[in-house]
């Protein structure tokens, strides 16, 4: 759906209103800011409660190997075709078992970040779920549609999708979840943490993933778009649910230490830059094999010329998106690409890119705030503990 | 009588002195307010130049000086808890005294009925 200012609407956009969302625009959507709680209030009640967001905005997609479904061959098959675009093990991820990963320029470069999924199903071996940042969807199904032409078949979820139909995506975080989510979903408060399995709610088939964006316990749960409003309208009757919008979402995950592809990751930026050297699986180390594969290594053996490290503000002020960070001899060694105000931490906090020489732990820094250095030093992430499910 | 500027503060005049703060509207607009930077007593300002900053989760705001003068006092109770900034932004949580140089930009300010219809 699309409203007058030509900005696409997810299916919670009516929930939304109801609920007092202020819109805003938002990779060419229309999408909730805050509501009437604000950003505070949101993101400590998600540390402690359970926040629901829409993130219907991001890119869902099944891209599908050209063997017969069902088997290990055809799992092995589409992992080959997808490992030729990021640097991840996804040939050895087990049944329902998913990985954060990074598709790359041929330069080492990261295109976008995205999740990639092997289904629990016995027949749908040979299938991977992907889900991908709203900003990059285009670019990347193209991508992945270009490149991989004649060995695999990209399925997006949208109306033309016949497996999948079109989806929402409903993300549920935070210390109370899984037992919000079990009273509608029963079974999903045992599940793995980074694990994915199919559920079923009045009728409606979800795809349930144990992940999130938050640093919290929580879920991804993907549901056919026309029962989306219904499912979250359910959830949010659960008296530990409030929804939460992308302004919590962004200092939820800013404490939790993770990046925001655009910002703290992008075209120019290598997963060793990065500070995401996880990304790289063992063999892949080994084998290569993957675009700028060649820099990227070489960067894991030798290190990179700069990395993408936390930076804690001294005081109260804090430093946003784009500040200079100085030596304390006023030289400039980096760029604050995320940055603003803790409120779990109840301080500022910042994360960005700094030259390898400055980027121990404990180093003092300046941040050019308004023309005037703001000390600060180098920090460990994430700054909030991360507290996923671990069984 | 309480004047406004476009860009949302309000200015109190008493004598020859004006209370300044930023508008209700203006710090429902803000949301939580994290952060207060005021200037030192003594400062003088010229009308519209940037004068304090005030932050939110989300974003960083700079507040002009809605009349020309010399800081006389700063709130420091906003500085040292700046969420009272929403508790009450058009009472106790004012941001600075200042004593103007020029009372007649006042005249040029909104009154409360003209300030109403702008942000309507």
């Amino acid at each position: 759906m699309t409203d007058s200012a030509g900005l696409k609407r997810t299916p919670l956009h009516d929930v939304h209103v109801a609920l007092g969302a202020k819109m805003v625009p938002f990779a060419g959507y229309e999408m909730p800011v805050q509501f009437a709680d604000g950003v505070l209030k949101e993101h400590l009640w998600t540390r402690e409660n359970a926040g629901l967001f829409d993130v219907s905005h991001m890119g869902q997609a099944f891209l599908n190997s050209r063997l017969p479904l069902g088997t290990d061959e055809a799992h092995k098959d589409v992992a080959a075709a997808i490992e030729t675009l990021v640097p991840g093990e996804i040939s050895k991820l087990k049944k329902g078992a998913m990985r954060y990963s990074v598709l790359l320029n041929e330069d080492g470069g990261i295109l976008d970040d995205l999740m990639i999924t092997r289904p629990l199903r016995d027949d749908a071996q040979g299938r991977l779920f992907l889900v991908v940042n709203a900003a990059c969807k285009e670019q990347d199904f193209a991508l992945l549609r270009e490149t991989l032409s004649g060995r695999a078949e990209l399925e997006i979820c949208d109306a033309h999708s016949k497996f999948a139909g079109a989806r929402a995506l409903i993300a549920l975080q935070g210390p109370k979840a899984a037992a919000a989510l079990e009273t509608i979903a029963p079974g999903v408060a045992t599940q793995a943490f980074m694990s994915m399995a199919p559920n079923e709610w009045k009728g409606a088939y979800l795809i349930v993933s144990r992940c999130g964006y938050t640093g919290e316990d929580g879920f991804e749960i993907s549901i056919r778009e026309e029962s989306a409003a219904d499912f979250a309208r359910a959830l949010l009757t659960h008296p530990d649910v409030k929804p939460i919008g992308l302004g919590a979402r962004d200092s939820l995950r800013l404490e939790a230490g993770l990046c925001l592809y655009g910002h703290d990751l992008d075209q120019t930026t290598s997963p060793v830059e990065g500070n995401i050297s996880f990304v790289l699986g063992k063999r892949r180390r080994e084998e290569g094999g993957f675009p700028g594969a060649d820099r990227i290594l070489k960067e894991a053996a030798r290190g990179p010329k700069r990395l993408r490290v936390g930076l804690q503000p001294e005081g109260r002020a804090p430093a946003r998106e784009g500040a200079e960070i100085q030596s304390l001899d006023g030289e400039k060694i980096g760029v604050v690409t995320s940055g603003g105000f803790g409120p779990t931490m109840n301080a500022p906090v910042a994360m960005g890119y700094i030259d390898a020489a400055h980027a121990k732990t404990g180093t003092r820094v300046h941040l050019i705030v308004r023309d005037k250095p703001l000390a600060a030093s180098v920090a460990d992430m994430p700054f909030v503990p991360h507290r996923y499910y671990r069984g | 009588m309480k004047k406004y500027t476009e860009d949302h503060e309000w200015v109190l005049l008493e004598g020859d002195m004006a209370t300044i703060g930023i508008s209700e509207h203006a710090a429902g607009q803000l949301g939580d307010v994290v952060f207060v930077e005021l200037p030192a007593v003594g400062a003088k300002f010229k009308q519209k130049a940037e004068m304090a900053v005030v932050e939110s989760v989300k974003a960083a705001s700079d507040v002009y000086a809605p009349v020309s003068g010399e800081i006389v006092a700063v709130n420091q109770a906003i500085v040292d808890d700046p969420a009272k900034v929403n508790a009450d932004p058009e009472g106790a949580s004012w941001f600075v005294k200042i004593k103007l140089s020029n009372k007649a930009e006042l005249e040029k300010l909104m009154d409360a009925v003209a300030y109403k219809k702008l942000i309507a």
